[in-house]
């Protein structure tokens, strides 16, 4: 067996180098998110695919990045903890990275559809913001008179 | 004790948002490995479920399952689901005491007949019914009494899914795990000293939508006791590149090299740990620099000690004494067998253990 001889500089790169090794699972990816698109522009059926369900490394994400690029919206939900939605460079292929509020990753997520759900208002968010909206104008009416 | 569906009003008085809520859906169905469609059904049924009631039987444990599983941080949504449940019996967080508790606990069987849901953490003793009781009712007679009524049992920790730290040998007590003594019930074993919160709550949460999970041959839902903490280990690369910390103080040990010659069980432990972590993600006993206990799996507290390389003959203490046993009823060999056999164990203990043997014998399996 090789021994501690190796320098903290070596280790470093060789930890690099191993987290970043691609697994060779983003090709079948890809042509997973195509024949999407494909059921997105025919019957605009949406479809998600969990990047968590199947191993996953840095040099995947960067065949992926690669492949799909970047697009025209970036999103910065603020809901427990940061999200990340972004509209990749091929319209209608989605990026939902979901992180906890320490920033660890919790879920990844590819969505081909028009807009992620988690994007448009919730219709029970829409109505608490209807009761606080009411209560802070009878707020202001009470503090005026 | 109501049955309402109580989450909404929940998080509206938490603060929570609803799309915070799904943005959880979505994360928790991505750790229960269930297609992502699913997520809306996860909220859909979180949010109209009624409220099961929840009896917590507490019997030869350290009250550690309970510490770690209330202790998520305030207001989260682990909290949220567990006010999704209504916990009607829990020895060691309810106000009541003495005979109001026990009354508490009759109440919500004879209200929930068939539906409630049995928690139960701690072994039972069969060997004398006085070693664990309470209000004068014995471990085994009160679990017997509350199971009957069940819909189902789920055994939270190692000691109430095997027999756990009580049953190590040899086992004073005769301490047995729930499922030894229920044969009736579907029972889901969340085993771990203790089990991780977040898994336990995943489970309520699984049980809430969809019912039962799928369980693995020692009963352990398979979405978080499928893959060893081993293939999901960060410390992964180490090991296949044959680097190990030779000592805790050593320089492999500061790089953080593979920890498996100073016992980590990582390799034939199913667990959720190196992905799901503890204390809110912030690490788990190998990122700390300790291997893994192998929690998770039975018998591990005899299973030939935490600091021995998987690779070294295990203990089985309990095997080997059987063993002694029959054969020197039958042949009256059984010194010489016995002496003969921990010879070439005890050879097999000191032998060193490099990288190369460990990648033959694992080619080898």
């Amino acid at each position: 067996m090789r021994n501690s001889s190796n320098s903290r500089a070596d280790l470093v790169q060789l930890k690099e180098a191993v987290a970043n090794l691609p697994t060779g699972n983003a090709p079948p990816i890809l042509s997973e998110i195509l024949e999407a698109l494909g059921r997105l522009v025919d019957r605009a059926e949406p479809t998600v695919i969990d990047l968590g369900a199947i191993p996953f490394t840095g040099g995947d994400e960067k065949v992926l990045q690669e492949v799909l690029g970047n697009g025209e919206v970036n999103a910065v939900l603020d809901a427990m903890g940061e999200s990340h939605i972004q509209e990749t460079g091929i319209p209608g292929v989605w990026r939902v990275d979901h992180s906890d509020p320490k920033g660890e990753v919790q879920s990844r997520f590819i969505e081909i559809t028009f807009v992620p759900d988690i994007l448009k208002t919730q219709s029970e968010d829409a109505l608490r913001g209807q009761e606080i909206l009411a209560e802070r104008l009878s707020e202001r009416l009470r503090a005026t008179n | 004790m109501s049955s309402s569906p109580l989450l909404p009003k929940m998080m509206k008085a938490h603060g929570v948002s609803r799309r915070s809520f799904l943005k959880y859906c979505a994360s928790l169905t991505s750790l229960m490995a269930l297609p992502p469609a699913m997520a809306p059904r996860i909220a859909h049924a979180l949010e109209t479920a009624p409220r099961p009631s929840v009896i917590w039987l507490s019997f030869q444990e350290c009250t550690g399952c309970t510490e770690a599983i209330t202790r998520s941080s305030a207001p989260s949504l682990e909290e949220l689901i567990f006010d999704s449940i209504s916990l009607d019996y829990h020895h060691t967080l309810q106000a009541a005491s003495g005979y109001a508790a026990e009354q508490a606990r009759e109440e919500a069987m004879k209200e929930h007949h068939g539906k409630y849901l049995v928690i139960v953490d701690g072994s039972i003793p069969l060997d004398e019914p006085g070693f664990s009781a309470i209000a004068g009712i014995s471990n085994l007679d009160m679990l017997k009494e509350t199971a009957e009524g069940a819909a189902a049992i789920v055994s939270v920790g190692t000691c109430a899914a095997y027999g756990g730290l009580p049953q190590a040998n040899p086992n004073p007590t005769g301490a047995v795990a729930v499922s030894d003594i229920i044969k009736d019930k579907p029972i889901i074993n969340v085993p771990g000293c203790p089990p991780i919160p977040m898994v336990m709550t995943a489970v309520l949460a699984h049980y809430l939508t969809f019912g039962i999970p799928d369980l693995d041959e020692l009963g352990r839902p398979k979405a978080f006791f499928a893959e060893s903490i081993h293939d999901r280990c960060y410390r992964r690369p180490f090991y296949d590149k044959g680097l190990f910390a030779e000592s805790f103080d050593d320089a492999g040990a500061r790089a953080g090299w593979c920890l498996y010659k100073l016992g980590c069980k990582g390799p034939t432990t199913k667990s959720v740990c190196a992905t799901v972590k503890w204390n809110d993600s912030t690490s788990f006993p190998i990122e700390a620099g300790h291997g893994c206990l192998g929690c998770t799996e039975p018998d591990f507290w005899d299973n030939g000690g935490f600091y021995k390389p998987l690779s070294a003959p295990a203990g089985e203490y309990r095997r080997m004494g059987q063993a002694a046993l029959v054969a020197g009823v039958a042949a009256g060999i059984g010194g010489g067998y016995l002496a003969k056999k921990n010879k070439a164990k005890a050879q097999a203990d000191h032998e060193t253990v490099d990288a190369f043997t460990l990648e033959k014998e694992e080619s080898e399996s």
